[in-house]
């Protein structure tokens, strides 16, 4: 139906700009590609244009400006019911006057499908996604988690080339949660649909996703795969809002190629990658995440050694968590795992830190 | 008791808990009568908190419903008034003027009355009574009593002179037939019907047929109020339900406005505008749409009736709805939607179905309300747009034929019992919703 080169952005939007209220903009030049097949995650605080450009693209919200194309066809001034986009809602939007199996019949009744179609749809669809025995139960007759399943069943049912997902996860317990994070992953892989996901949980988003567009004030922050996300946030809102972080604020002192030296409180020197800094005597905003600052370092493997004092212990299981003071900075994180051999730390004692220049990105001052 | 109260303390529970009493307090009860005991005092707490009201509502509504019911059978006037006659009637044929000592018995009972204090008298009653199946009675029975110490036997010819209605085998039958102490002739003159001749039910004359077609325009009035209070309702609940809640509050108050205006000021308000010298006709002749000698008659009528009940009863619609369509989440919509139906079809199939509780509750609030309304039609109904409670109220307040009245009503209240009834039947009272 659509060739090739289309793929790369089989959902577009095109400088896309949202105002409610005609002065503040919710939506700030929006620019993105979506490819077909992809799973695609807006990730972002709440109030982030996250769900507004959802919205937009189901066609319940209409863009200020900009275009909004779904396959080369622009879709601003198509109806929702026309796009043929499915949607799972937050609260599930399970119709509770119908059984299971006619809120899964109803969006193939609308489109005039005779009714042995629709059955065997139905229940392939049921099958997908292990409620085959459940056609004849009343949403409210279900668990969460179960509504959950057959949300997404209802939104697939209909073979929808796109299916928008707005935080369809939020209302479930962890471990359900989790578990449901891989079915949608293992669905959306066996069927090549587009997916666009909504969540302001991280931890989801880097799960789920082939791609995360991370939402803030109404831009994106940064687009890339979930690894590239974590590993090299391009700025310091990205860095601070994917996985933990250690910010350290400072000024750059020297640039040497891909390295600076930036000058944290008063004497301590921190080499670190240039990420995102305008030059010397620049302002800019190191992160360093915890797992990647050793302990008892030795010289010779890292471009920084500092030593701090332990503050506290936080026990996690799996890792222990360390808060040490460093140069003055009380929030220092490190993350020491919980492994076979690993020395026990005391509160109070002295540690050697050390970290590459290459984990320590010197971002934008925030 | 505190402890009881708390919920059982257990103890003990581990060597004996498998065996049935082996569970016990920390006081040594065994836990099962504890609980039961600590269940016992709840259920007598949250009955005495009921109680005053149940007092109260056994008193002003379940007893006077049960008099007003026993009344439109409760038959004593006869019997008390003219024990000796009825013991004389007894196995008259009812073809034939009865014998002389009958009219005996009769006189003799009259005596006996007349004996009686004044308030104890019961000779004037029964005249009132049989007066209700034959007019004239009261005024033969009442001159007859003023006379009846002069007669002389034979009794019959004194009797017959002095009223022609005593020559009336007719009057002879009525004393038989209502000379029972339960009767169901209020009932059968509540169905426009009448006993003939043979003591067999027949339907009265066609001009005196009044009852079962004023039923049947109450129905009517009370179906076309609540459609009218429905379709009315509906919009503006919809509407409430998706405004952002101060504007929706203040909404409510303009429907709720009828509730705080007094029913005569509303009313008032209804004939300025409707009358055929009022607002609207001014403003229809005015604007030269109709002449100004066919203005409309649009009150004292129907028409009347009907607008002014739709306004006073559409709270009772909006209210119900509102609460429902409140809790329909937008959602709903937007699924429906996002699932390729119209907005109509999304409409019809998801929204609409979901506040059938709402119209449920509210139709029935209204249809059973309007069925048994009364001050509104007294007011402006004139005569076409007259209720059963209309009539019900005349005849408690000026025919003062109470157990006519007491028939109506208890077959007014039966009917609604009956339509709620099949309501639950085939929708459910549990589905209601009334906010």
């Amino acid at each position: 139906m659509f060739d090739t080169r289309d793929d790369a952005a089989f959902v577009r939007f095109d400088r896309v700009q949202k105002s409610y209220d005609g002065s503040t903009l919710v939506v700030k030049d929006l620019n993105l590609d979506i490819a077909r097949g992809e799973f695609l995650t807006m990730l972002g605080p709440s109030g982030s244009g996250k769900t507004t450009c959802l919205m937009m693209l189901a066609g319940f919200e209409t863009a200020t400006s900009g275009d909004i194309l779904l396959g080369d066809r622009p879709i601003n001034n198509i109806p929702p019911h026309k796009r043929g986009i499915g949607m799972v809602f937050q609260n599930y939007a399970l119709f509770p006057h119908m059984t299971v199996g006619e809120n899964l019949s109803f969006p193939l009744e609308v489109r005039g499908m005779g009714k042995s179609d629709r059955e065997a749809k139905v229940k392939r669809a049921l099958d997908m996604v292990q409620m085959g025995s459940f056609a004849g139960r009343r949403p409210a007759q279900l668990s969460g988690g179960q509504q959950q399943r057959i949300a997404l069943a209802r939104a697939l049912v209909f073979e929808p080339e796109v299916v928008l997902m707005d935080e369809p996860l939020g209302a479930l317990d962890k471990n359900l949660r989790e578990r449901m994070q891989y079915e949608i992953k293992h669905i959306h892989e066996s069927l090549g649909v587009t997916v666009v996901y909504v969540t302001h949980d991280q931890t989801e988003a880097l799960t789920m996703s082939d791609k995360v567009a991370v939402f803030d004030d109404g831009k994106i922050q940064q687009l890339a795969a979930p690894d590239t996300l974590y590993e090299r946030p391009e700025n310091a809102f990205v860095a601070a809002f994917i996985g933990e972080n250690n910010t350290l604020r400072g000024r750059v002192t020297a640039i040497e190629g891909d390295i600076c030296t930036v000058r944290i409180g008063g004497d301590m020197q921190v080499r670190a990658l240039r990420v995102n800094v305008d030059g010397e005597g620049a302002e800019t905003t190191l992160s360093l995440r915890p797992e990647r600052v050793q302990i008892d370092a030795g010289e010779d493997r890292f471009d920084n050694i500092f030593t701090g004092k332990v503050q506290e212990l936080i026990y996690l299981g799996d890792h222990i968590r360390v808060r040490v003071s460093v140069a003055g900075n009380d929030e220092f994180i490190v993350k020491v795992p919980n492994a076979t051999g690993e020395r026990k730390i005391k509160v109070g004692e002295e540690l050697r830190l050390g970290w590459t220049a290459a984990d320590c990105r010197a971002l934008d001052p925030s | 008791m505190a402890q009881a109260d708390a919920g059982p303390a257990l103890t003990g529970a581990s060597g004996s808990g498998r065996s049935r009493s082996g569970l016990v307090t920390a006081d040594g009860t065994p836990l099962r009568r504890a609980l039961e005991r600590a269940e016992r005092r709840r259920k007598l707490a949250a009955f005495l908190l009921v109680a005053p009201l149940l007092a109260f509502l056994l008193v002003v509504f379940i007893f006077p419903i049960g008099q007003m019911m026993w009344r439109s059978v409760d038959n004593p006037q006869v019997v008390d008034a003219v024990p000796r006659t009825l013991e004389a009637l007894r196995g008259w044929d009812g073809n034939e003027l009865p014998e002389e000592r009958v009219f005996a018995a009769l006189h003799a009972d009259f005596m006996a009355d007349a004996e009686l204090p004044r308030r104890e008298q019961k000779i004037g009653p029964m005249g009132i009574r049989l007066n209700y199946e034959l007019s004239a009675a009261r005024g033969a029975i009442s001159r007859t009593g003023r006379n009846v110490e002069s007669f002389e036997p034979p009794y019959k010819e004194a009797f017959l002179d002095q009223h022609r209605l005593w020559g009336d085998v007719e009057l002879w039958r009525i004393i038989q037939r209502e000379g029972r102490p339960l009767t169901l002739s209020y009932y059968v003159a509540a169905l426009d019907r009448q006993y003939d001749a043979d003591g067999s039910v027949v339907l009265r004359d066609e001009n005196r047929r009044i009852y079962v077609s004023l039923f049947m325009r109450t129905l009517a009035l009370s179906v076309a109020i609540t459609f009218l209070c429905f379709l009315l309702g509906f919009p503006i609940a919809y509407w409430m339900s998706i405004l952002p809640m101060r504007y929706a509050n203040l909404l409510m108050i303009c429907v709720l406005l009828p509730f705080w205006t007094s029913l005569l000021v509303r009313t008032t308000a209804w004939i300025v505008l409707l009358q055929q010298q009022g607002v609207i006709n001014t403003m229809l002749v005015t604007l030269g749409i109709i002449g100004d000698d066919n203005r409309l008659s649009m009150i004292y009528n129907m028409t009347g009736t009907i607008v002014a009940m739709t306004h006073i009863l559409l709270p009772f619609m909006v209210l119900p709805l509102y609460s429902v369509m409140r809790t329909i989440p937008p959602s709903y919509m937007r699924a429906a939607k996002s699932l390729g139906a119209t907005p109509a079809t999304a409409f019809r199939r998801v929204y609409f179905p979901q506040t059938l509780p709402g119209i449920g509750a509210g139709a029935v609030l209204v249809f059973i309300i309007s069925i048994g309304y009364y001050i509104t039609p007294a007011l402006v109904g004139g005569q076409t747009g007259r209720m059963i409670s209309n009539e019900i109220a005349r005849h408690m307040q000026q025919s003062l034929n109470w157990g006519l009245a007491a028939a109506l009503g208890t077959m007014l209240l039966v009917g609604v019992l009956i339509l709620y009834w099949a309501y639950n039947r085939l929708v459910g009272a549990d589905t209601l919703k009334f906010g």
